[in-house]
């Protein structure tokens, strides 16, 4: 029998193939018919159970992965950290060795430190998800935001993409960058020095620092959400400079000589990073961006699902 | 094509929809339906099924099989459904699809034609309208070959050491 596609767990977009990432979109597009039928539910995983793992807030996500499990027939259970034995002191390993002792088959994590994904698949049986892990990656987002890319343009390749925003910080921006230079798209990140460091360019994206000029190169704009807290810490003067300077605003777009379409990952700060007109607008993929991610969870659900009998022979990492 | 008239002749008076299980009963089922319309000098409800999601050897480990789109008309209640397939072989197959369709409504009366019965039945299931019988032993391969997939017509039968 040939080796699963994905290995036992999905961690990142970095040490993925062009092949592996092309194979999980083209799975996830039978998948958006499952949520279009009148019974949204297939039996693929039935007896499977699934612990969502959340350490750190989220709605979107969450609920994303929950439909996705639902729709597979999985059986699934929620824990977040707070009114958890997380909260008593328990390590990561320890939650996650209890869970494994009631015979669980995989954990979706989300975790505030970088790493922590990882960590947890070298030392459990179980599949592993990250659902964004630190400022390291948020792999199915990325994966979202390339199947939403492709249904526009019909294809990843030679595309223009930049990323705007608080890219230091933002999981969500390494994880398109590796998937999208994986398939051939051309990167750009464009945002204040403070926050869009010029390391970047080692990743062979370019940077821009006017949003004019991000505008006006790109086929794709990836908005991400200024986070809050990062203004207090000093990266960035106010709100309102950040708008004036960075916001995606209509007059910005309608300056621009061809036509672009808006990703923004959410939650959105509605006139900081992007504004209503923009995010309700024509140009906006963001609702798309939501029901893609339905299908992509279930597409790397039921690929890993295939699971990896030989886990332990050489860690989970055997891409 | 016969495996057409004999659809015909099953089909009674409620609304009918022929669907094909992916991926060669797709395209057999896209050869029946025009024939079947004009016999019938009405319009057919056409859907295509791709059964992966219901199999029921999905749990074993190893690779996962492909999954296919499943295209179903929403007119799916009260209708006379038929089931098209290239090869007629354990039954599960068929028996997965069953499944699916009952996920999407409940037809009135579901039929299956397929252009190969290659015997080895593992499930209680027989076809209503059956292209050609062929006796065959476990370790055989039957394949069909559809021009529109394989670039000719066709049925093979595979024997190891034959």
């Amino acid at each position: 029998m040939s080796a699963p596609l994905l290995g036992k767990d999905l961690i990142g977009l970095e040490h993925l193939t062009r092949e592996q990432v092309t194979a999980i979109l083209d799975t996830a597009e039978p998948f958006k018919e499952v949520s279009e039928r009148p019974i949204k539910k297939v039996p693929a995983l039935r007896g499977k159970t699934i612990v969502n793992l959340f350490f750190e807030a989220s709605t979107r996500t969450r609920i994303s992965f929950e439909f996705a499990e639902k729709r597979l027939s999985a059986d699934t259970v929620n824990v977040a950290s707070a009114g958890s034995s997380v909260q008593k002191g328990e390590t990561l390993v320890d939650t996650a060795r209890n869970l494994e002792a009631m015979r669980i088959d995989m954990v979706v994590i989300r975790h505030g430190s970088s790493g922590a994904a990882k960590f947890l698949g070298d030392r459990i049986r179980s599949n592993v998800i990250n659902a964004g892990d630190g400022q390291h990656e948020h792999p199915t987002q990325a994966l979202l935001d390339l199947l939403t890319l492709r249904d526009r343009f019909g294809r990843v390749e030679g595309l223009k993409v930049c990323i705007v925003g608080d890219v230091m910080h933002s999981r969500v921006a390494r994880s398109n960058i590796w998937g999208l230079t994986r398939l051939g798209a051309e990167v750009a990140v464009c945002g204040p020095p403070t926050l869009v460091p010029r390391e970047f360019t080692d990743l062979g994206v370019r940077t821009f620092r006017r949003i004019e000029e991000a505008i006006e190169w790109a086929d794709a704009l990836n908005v991400l959400r200024l986070q809050l807290e990062r203004m207090q810490a000093g990266f960035i003067p106010s709100l309102r400079e950040y708008n004036r300077v960075f916001g995606v605003t209509r007059e910005r777009l309608a300056r621009a000589s061809k036509d672009l379409i808006v990703l923004h990952p959410g939650p959105m700060n509605r006139g900081v990073e992007i504004d209503s007109d923009v995010a309700d607008g024509p140009h906006s993929v963001i609702l798309p961006q939501v029901t893609n991610g339905v299908a992509i969870r279930m597409a790397v659900l039921y690929l890993l699902a295939g699971g990896s009998p030989d886990w332990a022979a050489g860690g989970s990492d055997e891409k | 094509m016969r495996i057409a008239s004999e659809i015909v002749e099953h089909a009674g008076d409620s609304p009918l929809i022929i669907v094909g299980i992916q991926r060669r009963g797709v395209q057999l089922a896209g050869r029946i339906v025009p024939i079947v319309e004009q016999a019938l000098e009405r319009k057919v409800g056409r859907g295509m099924l791709g059964i992966t999601l219901y199999r029921d050897d999905i749990q074993a480990a190893g690779q996962r099989p492909v999954v296919h789109e499943t295209r179903l008309p929403p007119e799916i209640d009260g209708a006379t459904v038929v089931i098209v397939d290239d090869v007629l072989y354990t039954g599960r197959t068929v028996r997965a699809a069953l499944d699916e369709i009952a996920d999407f409504g409940r037809p009135r009366r579901i039929l299956l034609a397929v252009l190969v019965d290659r015997g080895g039945r593992e499930l209680p299931i027989a076809a209503n309208v059956v292209g050609m019988t062929v006796a065959t032993a476990p370790g055989d391969r039957v394949e069909v070959r559809v021009s529109e997939i394989d670039g000719s017509d066709g049925v093979d039968l595979l024997r190891e050491d034959g």
